[in-house]
């Protein structure tokens, strides 16, 4: 009694927040993350050792690829962010999910359905190849579907809120769920060949398309995999950490900069490209403009432990969540650096990108949905406490090293590659063959994948706690009451 | 002020909504907009024109296949890609690209200007096997190609499809398609016809098996053209200015 108490706030028990609709949100997000790390795997250790394509149309790279990364960002995160959201806005505004169960449900389901679409559509080869936009025309209508009766889930939960205030992670959540439906249906806007049939034509061609493209594609790591992770994380940290957000004015201030500079970056993807040369300049200039609130956000994550540092030795939920933050700054300020246009010149076409999204993706966003998916099972289980916390020490430990691998592997491997393609011999030939640089990646192919394993390792070790704790199990553990003891004065 | 109107706004959501709305539009109304209506963004050269229907076929395969994830199409204007693939890309070269391939990555070279360069036999040979011939190449093996008959019944359907996004498509370019498609790798047809319609295609037995339309013919028609259609000869400096 006293936790379901707890757990509704100030309602009275007959209208409980929603929380079965989140835990299978929580099982989704948690299930489509082995999947999307494991298919990292797999087709990382393809292009260390080609014969893995296994000979098969529908086990190549180049079909695989996209599935890992709709895995990963839009399977892993996707479920991560909706759950989450459902969660926070019910609890910052004290109000029930808009619409009762039934919508929030048709969300869940549709957005299963909507990723299973579109994942069985790449193996098959049904694909319209703008990177991240891949799925074809009838998953995008559907998806848009679901999209929408999200919004109103939320936009609706919000405006039934008993606070006077919206809080600041709604805010994000809602700039998240606004700019996607935008940025999903301009460049998604196709003609379909037959209403029978998967394949459509893009609206755009070349240089127009090229620019739709990595404006959305720019924003989906812009609202996809930052903002919104911002308001899981203006959330999940000061709970955790059991203190305030350490500045509300710097949560305003970055909110609007970081929403409205985002929109602009996206021709740094293109820089020397037949983009003109006006298009590019901007995109840099606005690129360089977004480390500002960027670190701003990150300042205003970090700041927020002040008074409870002590629990980054002691709470590895806690360091989990103070990680990715640190993350967080460190891909935002390599970001507008790789956005200039002289280092672009180096690091586009090769593993730098590589490198620099997945210290975004893996540092960032996995973990600060590793530390909110901790702090969400046992409460929403009405669980005491995890199975184990030595388990998440090891969760976060061998992930940590496996990001190590990752990251500097690819930064070796990126920049090596790219010096390579522009060095010239004494006599002012070329100096390498585009496949000698091939045979030079391949060791750094090998520690890549060996990094993506234990960021795998790392997510089952996870699953195993989780699932031992929604069993209701408890593992005695010598650092709970180790820590827990007085140390006599000395 | 700043603060006054966020405060006004973080307590009514739908004025929150659309004060997001109104502040995430205005990047992409400004880079992308500008793009359709400013007239040089489009480099005026001579050559392009739309794919042939087996060139567009073979496209579609380069799309299914995820070749884009390991293989740019696009050439910066930088000494050493210059040297190593050719003259920089143009805009005008895939403004009839639906969607276009500039690419993002370079797991294998740059292919803008790939066409022509090798004989149809090496790409055949080179897409059944890629370690048979650049041992150290981490290429997947494309030998099915060769084994799937090229199924594009709806050819015409895909040109109007085309048409509708913008290709200049004409009227007897749809009417021929499918008998378009068929000649182009066919050895025994006539194909004046065609190369009329749609200059420099590359004609012939291109899969090495001249009894089925197979998809490795659609590829490899479409890897033979890239690049190729416009002449570098006869573009002016001031042709190119964006």
């Amino acid at each position: 009694m006293a936790t379901a108490l707890a757990s509704t706030g100030g309602l009275s028990a007959r209208t409980r927040y929603d929380e079965d609709v989140v835990r299978l949100f929580v099982i989704a997000a948690t299930f489509w993350a082995i999947v999307g790390f494991l298919m990292g795997v797999l087709i990382a250790f393809q292009l260390a050792y080609p014969a893995l394509n296994l000979g098969s149309e529908w086990t190549t790279f180049g079909r695989l690829r996209p599935v890992h990364t709709s895995a990963v960002i839009f399977a892993f995160g996707g479920n991560a962010l909706i759950g989450t959201s459902f969660y926070v806005v019910q609890r910052t505004c004290r109000a029930t999910l808009f619409g009762g169960p039934m919508p929030a449900r048709f969300v869940f389901w549709g957005y299963q359905l909507f990723i299973v679409l579109a994942a069985s559509g790449y193996v098959l080869g049904i694909t319209q190849s703008k990177e991240y936009a891949e799925p074809e025309w009838y998953v995008d209508l559907w998806l848009t579907i679901v999209w929408v009766t999200y919004l109103v889930v939320f936009l609706g939960t919000v405006l039934r809120r008993t606070e006077p205030h919206i809080y600041v992670a709604n805010w994000y959540y809602m700039a998240f769920i606004i700019t996607i439906a935008v940025l999903h249906i301009v460049n998604n806007l196709a003609v379909p060949v037959s209403f029978f049939g998967a394949k459509s034509y893009s609206a755009f061609a070349g240089v127009q398309d090229a620019m739709a493209q990595w404006w959305y594609g720019h924003n989906a790591v812009g609202f996809f995999l930052t903002v919104p992770f911002l308001g899981m994380m203006y959330y999940f940290l000061p709970k955790q950490a059991n203190r305030p957000i350490w500045s509300y004015r710097l949560s305003i201030l970055n909110f609007w900069a970081l929403i409205f500079l985002y929109m602009w970056a996206g021709p740094h993807h293109l820089h020397y490209t037949s983009l003109p040369d006006w298009a590019q300049v901007l995109g840099m200039a606005f690129t360089i403009m977004l480390w500002m609130p960027s670190w701003g956000s990150a300042v205003n994550g970090v700041m927020t432990l002040s008074g409870a540092w002590d629990k980054l030795r002691t709470d590895p939920i806690i360091r989990f969540m103070a990680v990715s933050v640190a993350f967080y700054g460190m891909s935002t300020l390599e970001g507008p650096l790789m956005g200039v246009r002289q280092v672009n010149a180096l690091s586009h076409y090769t593993d730098w990108t590589v490198g620099h999204v997945h210290s975004g993706a893996l540092g960032w966003v996995a973990y600060i949905s590793f530390g909110a998916i901790y702090y969400l099972v046992p409460r929403l289980w009405q669980r005491e406490r995890l199975y184990s916390n030595t388990l998440v020490e090891y969760h976060f430990w061998i992930a940590s090293l496996g990001i190590v691998l990752y990251i500097t592997a690819m930064w070796v491997s990126g920049v090596m590659q790219g010096l390579m393609w522009r060095s010239y011999d004494q006599l002012g030939f070329l100096q390498y063959s585009f496949i000698e640089t091939v045979s030079a990646m391949h060791p750094f192919y090998v520690i890549r994948a060996l990094g993506g394993v234990m960021f795998l390792i790392g997510g089952l070790i996870m699953v195993y706690n989780l699932w031992r704790t929604i069993r209701g199990d408890q593992r005695v553990e010598a650092r709970d009451t180790a820590l827990a003891r007085p140390v006599a004065a000395e | 002020m700043f603060y006054r109107l966020h405060q006004f706004a973080e307590q009514r959501a739908f004025i929150l909504a659309i004060f997001i709305l109104l502040t995430v539009s205005v990047g992409g109304l400004v880079q992308i907009v500008p793009l359709f209506t400013i007239e040089n963004t489009i480099e005026r050269v001579q050559g392009v024109r739309p794919y042939t229907p087996l060139e567009l076929a073979g496209r579609n395969i380069y799309i299914r296949e995820g070749c884009y994830a390991c293989h740019s199409q696009q050439i910066r204007p930088l000494r050493d890609e210059v040297e190593r693939y050719g003259h920089y890309s143009l805009a005008a070269e895939s403004m009839y690209d639906h969607p276009f391939q500039w690419g993002s990555k370079r797991t294998g070279p740059d292919l803008a200007r790939v066409g022509g360069r090798y004989s149809n036999e090496w790409h055949v040979e080179h897409l059944i096997d890629p370690q048979a011939l650049v041992p150290p190449s981490v290429m997947p093996s494309y030998a099915f190609l060769l084994e799937n008959r090229l199924e594009a019944r709806d050819i015409a359907d895909h040109l109007r499809a085309n048409r509708a996004v913008g290709v200049p498509y004409t009227d007897e370019m749809i009417e021929n398609a499918r008998a378009d498609m068929i000649a182009q790798a066919d050895p025994n047809a006539d194909t004046t016809d065609l190369l009329a319609r749609y200059p420099k295609a590359m004609v012939g037995n291109l899969d090495g098996n001249a009894a089925t339309l197979t998809e490795m013919d659609a590829l490899v028609a479409y890897l033979q053209i890239l690049g190729r259609m416009v002449d570098f000869t006869d573009v002016r400096i001031e042709d190119l200015t964006q």
